[in-house]
């Protein structure tokens, strides 16, 4: 529902300068250059607000999460855009992060033997096994001789995404300078005659379907001259400036992936120098990449990314990354360790092709969700950063000079820095480089190389499919492995019991039954209760909802049951699947997945809401 | 007319209680493993008094709400950001410890220090609130030690209601065993009240109410005075989190019976 369909319900409103939604590194980018230009020595006010007269600038950041430290990515970065914002960074200061001292890839070879993998692949496998002495083949893995220059993150950062929000955020709060709330969703854009004035804040004490309960308290607006959105890819705001003001001819997100990772101690006597970083690919699948990131004091991130492009009609991944972590190459140094935490998010990887406008009227789009990412280098965090500082640097400028926040002011102070930067040109060269996928993992693969190679001059394949036209039926993807009938015998069951597909597609597969230990392999459930919980205040109405449940009833997939990251969502055995708001970790991945549309919007609708993981390690 | 009430909330910053904990050995004793790395909140024992204690100033007129606590200045820092969103309040903050294993008699001292120090404060209309457990260590002794400091004499413990009455008095409700309530009538303030889970609910985050309690809680933390809390003469012979057992099956749909049975079933078989 949008504000023109709400019924009138007196809402109160504040008055600020700037309203921020999302707090992630490009608004923590952002804030960190704005605040430190806001007051003067003596603590006068540089900028007067013209919210409030008299006082310095009004800036206020909302953050869906619970806390500012609860978003989840461990990362390496170059960290440039970071570094040059802190140029005396010691790393030691943020917690679980360190410089980077060794940088692999891997390919992984198939050590279970129900990888699905093509002619070509198999064909590579057997002649890297045969000549494994001469290679250097040694626990089922290949360890390329040099990491590309592309992929590098030399003189960069292992971080936990986690952490550093709290330690940006921290000195954010200690300035004074600007407010971040956590706990609190934004709703929705504040749009008159094209024009964004603010937000709305979600309503408050109503039941699941969004209608008051005792204790209602109606979403307050915001008014601010300037509205900053930096809330991620799947971030409802976001997505609801997309749908009402369109986004540039031929942009559009069509490709995704989810990272689901976890944070593991490893067991005393694993001496592995913090700051080693693996990068993997291969296995589980060929289409699955994969990350190792060790921290200081015997901590590693091990997670993988399953892309939109991997055709699979049941993608998991919380099993195929319990496969993964069993992977000979990196259980030699994780056996033994102990899970301290999960998390799982989705990543927006069109980069520059699903990039918005940039800026409007009263708004301006940095981070993720303004085509930030460099899908050639894999890097993100960066670039969302200095997204926002870009954006920083424009509105003092315009601060300044005491011009309003139109669309061609923003233009000139903050799109025009952008387009100017490394940012844009790096983007630009990354545009195409993953096209190559589309036609399979080795095409890919060679098409990055390609594209690296002539600085984005040749790419290989083809413009990138949605997520929902890409997908097969169970019985087209596991031809050869199983039977149309035996397929039809598990989805039977499945449906009947309300569990997803996947894990009995994957035992019939081949896949071994993962032995719980309850320290590091644990089952999906429990993971939900390792290390950082999932709660959800009540209150808050679900943020999942599907639009047409009879759409739903039709659906012959139910990717989103089947790609949920906290198995939030269930098959029932009629109409929409269940939603458990209590499970869910705003991964986002259903919204991607969901092969239904209505009226050209995915038919599972993902909007703003409360609660989720509650840990900082990530 | 019930003359105003000056309400002081003593409230530690506890580990979200989602984390899992791990106590260490540290160089100054037992500690929790990355403590400063976990997400904080507010005892959640003490968020019940502070709520009820904003409700209460909210229908006397003339009363003030102060809310006091100790904790790293940064952790308190990041507490505040979700706290101040929820009533108004003013901060009076201690920069020491709240790992729970602070001595309960020096940390009481620091707090009596705090609430003494409060400018415009009248100590004989002071009612002090805060939880009669605490998710730290749940020693719940922190608060009675602050009353005796400051010399209040009437103390309630596992508070649920308090009801002023048109003389001055006021009514406590507190739990005692068997589910029921104990009811008393206290003449009036000074009293130190240890609320139990009190009957309000948790407050609704409202923008207003935060912009406008950090404009006095960033300058609260910035002038926070700082605790000299010592282990020294304290020896811990044991330090450890209660066993966890985890074994998750799904079963949809079964009775509720069958449930209390295999329960009382698993539990009679440790």
């Amino acid at each position: 529902m949008t504000t023109a369909d709400q019924p009138a319900i007196e809402r109160a409103s504040i008055d600020v300068d700037i309203a921020c939604v999302g707090f992630g590194p490009a608004t923590g980018g952002f804030l960190t250059t704005l605040s430190r230009q806001l007051l003067n020595d003596d603590g006068s006010p540089a900028i007067e607000s013209k919210a409030a007269p008299g006082l310095p600038l009004q800036v206020i950041c909302y953050e869906r999460a619970d806390d500012i430290g609860f978003g989840v990515s461990g990362v390496v970065t170059r960290a440039r855009g970071i570094q040059a914002s802190f140029p005396d960074l010691d790393p030691a200061q943020i917690p679980m992060a360190a410089p980077v001292v060794n940088e692999k890839v891997v390919y992984l070879l198939d050590p279970v033997g129900a990888s699905r993998r093509s002619r070509v692949l198999r064909a590579g496998d057997r002649c890297l096994r045969a000549l494994g002495n001469i290679l250097g083949v040694a626990n089922d893995a290949f360890e390329l001789p040099y990491t590309p220059s592309f992929l590098h993150k030399k003189d960069g950062l292992v971080l936990s995404i986690g952490q550093f929000n709290q330690w940006v955020g921290s000195q954010l709060m200690s300035s004074g300078a600007v407010q971040i709330w956590p706990g609190m969703p934004v709703d929705e854009a504040l749009i008159e005659d094209g024009k964004v004035v603010g937000v709305r804040l979600v309503d408050q004490g109503v039941d699941r379907q969004g209608n008051p309960e005792p204790g209602f308290t109606a979403g307050m607006d915001i008014h601010a001259a300037l509205t900053v959105i930096g809330d991620g890819p799947v971030g409802a705001v976001g997505h609801d400036l997309d749908s009402r003001l369109g986004t540039p001819p031929g942009n559009e997100v069509r490709e995704w992936a989810l990272g689901m990772k976890f944070v593991i101690e490893l067991r005393p006597g694993i001496d592995l120098q913090p700051g080693t970083v693996f990068h993997t690919f291969g296995f589980p699948e060929p289409e699955i990449f994969g990350f190792f990131y060790v921290h200081p004091g015997g901590v590693t991130s091990v997670g993988i990314f399953v892309p939109s492009w991997f055709d699979c009609p049941t993608r998991t991944v919380y099993r195929y990354l319990q496969h993964y972590i069993q992977h000979p190459y990196l259980w030699r140094y994780l056996e033994g360790g102990r899970l301290r935490s999960w998390g799982a998010k989705s990543l927006q990887e069109s980069g520059k092709r699903g990039e918005p406008y940039l800026v409007g009227d009263g708004y301006a789009r940095i981070g993720e969700s303004s085509g930030s990412t460099n899908v050639l280098t894999g890097s993100g965090v960066d670039e969302a950063w200095t997204s926002g500082v870009q954006l920083a640097e424009g509105v003092l400028e315009l601060l300044r000079a005491g011009k309003p926040f139109t669309r061609e002011n923003l233009a000139q102070a903050y799109e025009a820095r952008r387009r100017a930067s490394w940012l844009e040109r790096e983007a630009r060269i990354a545009e195409k480089s993953r096209d190559g996928f589309q036609r399979g993992v080795v095409t890919g693969l060679i098409g990055m190389a390609v594209t690296a190679f002539t600085k984005g001059q040749v790419s290989l394949g083809s413009h990138p499919s949605k997520p929902c036209e890409r997908i097969v039926s169970p019985e087209q993807f596991y031809r050869g492995k199983l039977k149309p009938r035996e397929i039809e015998s598990i989805q039977h069951q499945c449906n009947v019991g309300g569990t997803s597909l996947h894990d009995s597609l994957m035992d019939a597969c081949g896949w071994s039954a993962i032995a719980h230990d309850g320290s590091l392999l644990v089952s999906h459930q429990d993971v939900l209760l390792l290390g950082g919980k999932v709660q959800a205040p009540a209150g808050y109405a679900d943020h999942v909802r599907f639009r047409d449940l009879e759409v739903c009833g039709r659906c012959g997939t139910k990717l989103c049951v089947e790609m949920c990251s906290g198995q939030a969502i269930t098959r029932s055995l009629e109409g929409p699947p269940n939603f458990d708001r209590e499970k869910c970790v705003f991964c986002g991945a259903c919204m991607w997945n969901c092969p239904e549309s209505v009226e050209g919007r995915p038919n599972l609708q993902f909007r703003a809401g409360a609660g989720g993981l509650h840990s900082a390690e990530n | 007319m019930t003359n105003p009430y000056h309400v002081v909330v003593c409230a530690s910053v506890v580990p979200d209680p989602l984390q899992t904990l791990e106590p260490i050995t540290g160089p100054s004793g037992p500690a929790l493993k990355n403590e400063m790395m976990l997400p904080a909140i507010l005892d959640p024992w003490a968020s019940h008094a502070l709520y009820e204690g904003a409700n209460l100033v909210k229908h006397i007129a003339g009363s003030k709400l102060w809310l006091v606590s100790m904790a790293p200045k940064a952790k308190l820092q990041q507490v505040m950001m979700t706290v101040a969103q929820k009533v108004p309040l003013q901060l009076v903050a201690v920069d020491g410890p709240s790992s729970g294993f602070a001595d309960a008699h020096q940390t009481a001292h620091a707090l009596a220090a705090a609430i003494r120090a409060i400018a415009g404060i009248d100590l004989s209309r002071l009612l002090l609130f805060g939880g009669w457990e605490s998710a730290s260590r749940s020693a719940g002794v922190t608060l009675q030690l602050i009353g005796e400091e400051l010399g209040i004499v009437d103390q309630f413990q596992g508070v649920d209601a308090i009801t002023p009455q048109e003389d001055g008095s006021f009514e406590v409700l507190e739990r005692v065993e068997g589910a029921r309530h104990q009811v008393s009538l206290c003449a009036g303030p000074p009293a130190v009240l240890g609320w139990a889970t009190g009957n309000l609910g948790e407050p609704r985050n409202d923008p207003q109410v935060g912009m406008a309690n950090m404009r006095t809680i960033m300058p609260a933390l910035q002038r926070a005075t700082v605790a000299s809390i010592s282990a020294d003469g304290m020896r811990y012979s044991n330090v450890a989190t209660p066993k966890q057992q985890r074994q998750t099956r799904i079963v949809k749909e079964l009775p509720a019976e069958d449930i209390a049975r295999e329960i009382v079933q698993w539990i009679t078989q440790e």
